[in-house]
């Protein structure tokens, strides 16, 4: 135990450098995975179709084991970032994905319809009625998304990629206290996105809207491609 | 005359095993050379796969039986819910790779280490997938049950857990994908399954050799991907009726 707060104590720059790094890769990751997820999630659930299409996107996605991922890049990039952006991407999309479409698919149709009424246009539609009930179901992906990039973010050092797992695979350099030391620093910074995460998440919330009473921990929304049972346990915009 | 004086010479020489020149791929290392796979199939893959799908299989029963029992208590007493949740919830932000380091010096290296990271992985999403699915039985189909006089343990049996089926699959389905990927990972503590050859190969830089590992890995996470879903369609009939209509 004492080991371990040396550890903190003697290497807390290399620890800050090492943090930093890791915050640098899982930022871009998930900037990557939202500017190609949201987009299309958004506009399938708009248009009510494409369920299926988003839902095997995620499904295949999900079921790559990442070190595969940044094994085969390895072998067609060499060593470099994109290696572990790969594999970081691919599973930061599903929740993501999922979220965005079920979230904008599911608002409550007699609100959309009263918007289109108005005489709204399709932009207005979704700009103004659709996005704003969809938001706290998006967050709640994206923050999925985010908790699982920084904790799977270390993997980047077996491509050189940098960041936490320069440490926690890096054990005889840096002893067992080391990797714990690490592994306690990816805890609490996942820990602090996804609290970050929540509070943006309560503040883009429309007041009035009613949230399901269901607390939020660094769970990962039910996610079935079985009707009905799922999502609507997480948002309830209706 | 060139010709005999090579015979004769070979004759005299040391005999030299003839080993080939080697497949032309794997001399310029390749990124993936199948006639190199496909020979070492048997032999370097094989017994990987082997252990990957036993790896999976002790992980998954393990943590089923550990959150459906954890997902019946909290249906029973929802007190329980938050502690559980919040407990396997923290299992999932600890880098696997980290994990099963970790776990070494506790419970040594091998299997018992492995799986109990894994496990862990998978506790998360059984839990909260058995419990929604529980809780999202109607309310009227549980007092039609208890109208018809069955008891508690009866409407558990055979109307609350029939109807949380396709929910509590779906967790197995999430669980078993992730369980087959972190355990490409346990590799990095002792070589077991197709994260052995990833690591070593990464190493000596034998391209053919990770690229066909992780090439097994992601086709054994989609076939259980795809046989889950067989599953599910097979034990709930009606989803599928009820989404045609």
């Amino acid at each position: 135990m004492s080991d371990l707060l040396d550890f903190f104590a003697d290497n807390t720059s290399l620890l800050l450098d090492k943090t930093l790094e890791h915050m640098g890769i899982a930022a871009l990751a998930i900037v990557i995975a939202l500017a190609i997820a949201l987009p299309i999630g958004i506009v399938l659930g708009h248009q009510h179709r494409g369920s299926y299409v988003a839902i095997n996107i995620s499904n295949v996605l999900r079921a790559l084991p990442s070190l595969a991922l940044i094994a085969i890049s390895l072998a067609l990039f060499g060593l470099s970032a994109i290696n572990v952006q790969v594999a970081l991407v691919a599973l930061a999309i599903p929740p993501i994905l999922t979220n965005a479409y079920t979230a904008v698919d599911r608002v409550d149709a007699d609100a959309v319809e009263s918007a289109r009424g108005m005489g709204m246009t399709e932009l207005q539609v979704l700009r103004t009625v659709e996005l704003p009930l969809s938001w706290p179901l998006i967050f709640a992906g994206i923050r999925t998304g985010a908790v699982y990039v920084i904790a799977t973010a270390p993997l980047a050092a077996i491509a050189g990629g940098g960041g936490l797992g320069d440490i926690i695979l890096n054990q005889p350099t840096y002893q067992l206290e080391g990797v714990i030391a690490a592994t306690i620093v990816t805890v609490v910074l996942a820990f602090a996105v996804d609290g970050l995460l929540a509070l943006v998440q309560r503040a883009v919330t429309p007041r009035g809207l009613v949230l399901p009473k269901e607390f939020h921990t660094i769970v990962p929304p039910v996610e079935s491609d079985v009707p009905a049972a799922a999502a609507e346990t997480t948002i309830a915009a209706r | 005359m060139i010709a005999v004086l090579a015979t004769t010479l070979a004759q005299e020489g040391p005999v030299i095993p003839d080993f080939g020149r080697g497949d032309e791929c794997i001399r310029s290392n390749g990124n993936f050379c199948l006639n190199w796979f496909l020979d070492n199939f048997a032999d370097r893959y094989l017994p990987r796969v082997v252990e990957h799908i036993e790896m999976t299989l002790i992980a998954i029963a393990i943590g089923f039986v550990i959150a459906f029992a954890a997902a019946l208590i909290a249906y029973r007493w929802e007190w329980f819910e938050l502690p559980f949740a919040n407990v396997s919830a923290l299992f999932y932000t600890i880098p696997s790779i980290a994990f099963f380091q970790i776990m070494v010096p506790i419970t040594g290296i091998g299997w018992l280490s492995i799986e109990i990271a894994l496990v862990s992985y998978t506790l998360l999403i059984l839990f909260r997938n058995t419990l929604t699915g529980l809780r999202e039985v109607p309310a009227d189909t549980r007092e039609a049950a208890e109208g018809m006089g069955l008891t508690r343990r009866q409407t558990l049996l055979r109307v609350e857990l029939p109807l949380a089926t396709p929910a509590i699959i779906a967790g197995l389905r999430i669980a078993t994908v992730t369980t087959i990927s972190l355990a490409t990972i346990a590799a990095f503590i002792t070589p077991l399954g197709l994260g052995a050859p990833i690591f070593s190969a990464i190493q000596t830089g034998a391209n053919t050799e990770f690229v066909g590992a992780s090439i097994l890995a992601i086709a054994l996470a989609l076939l259980a991907d795809a046989g889950i879903v067989l599953l599910q369609r097979m034990t709930t009939p009606w989803a599928r009726a009820r989404r045609t209509t």
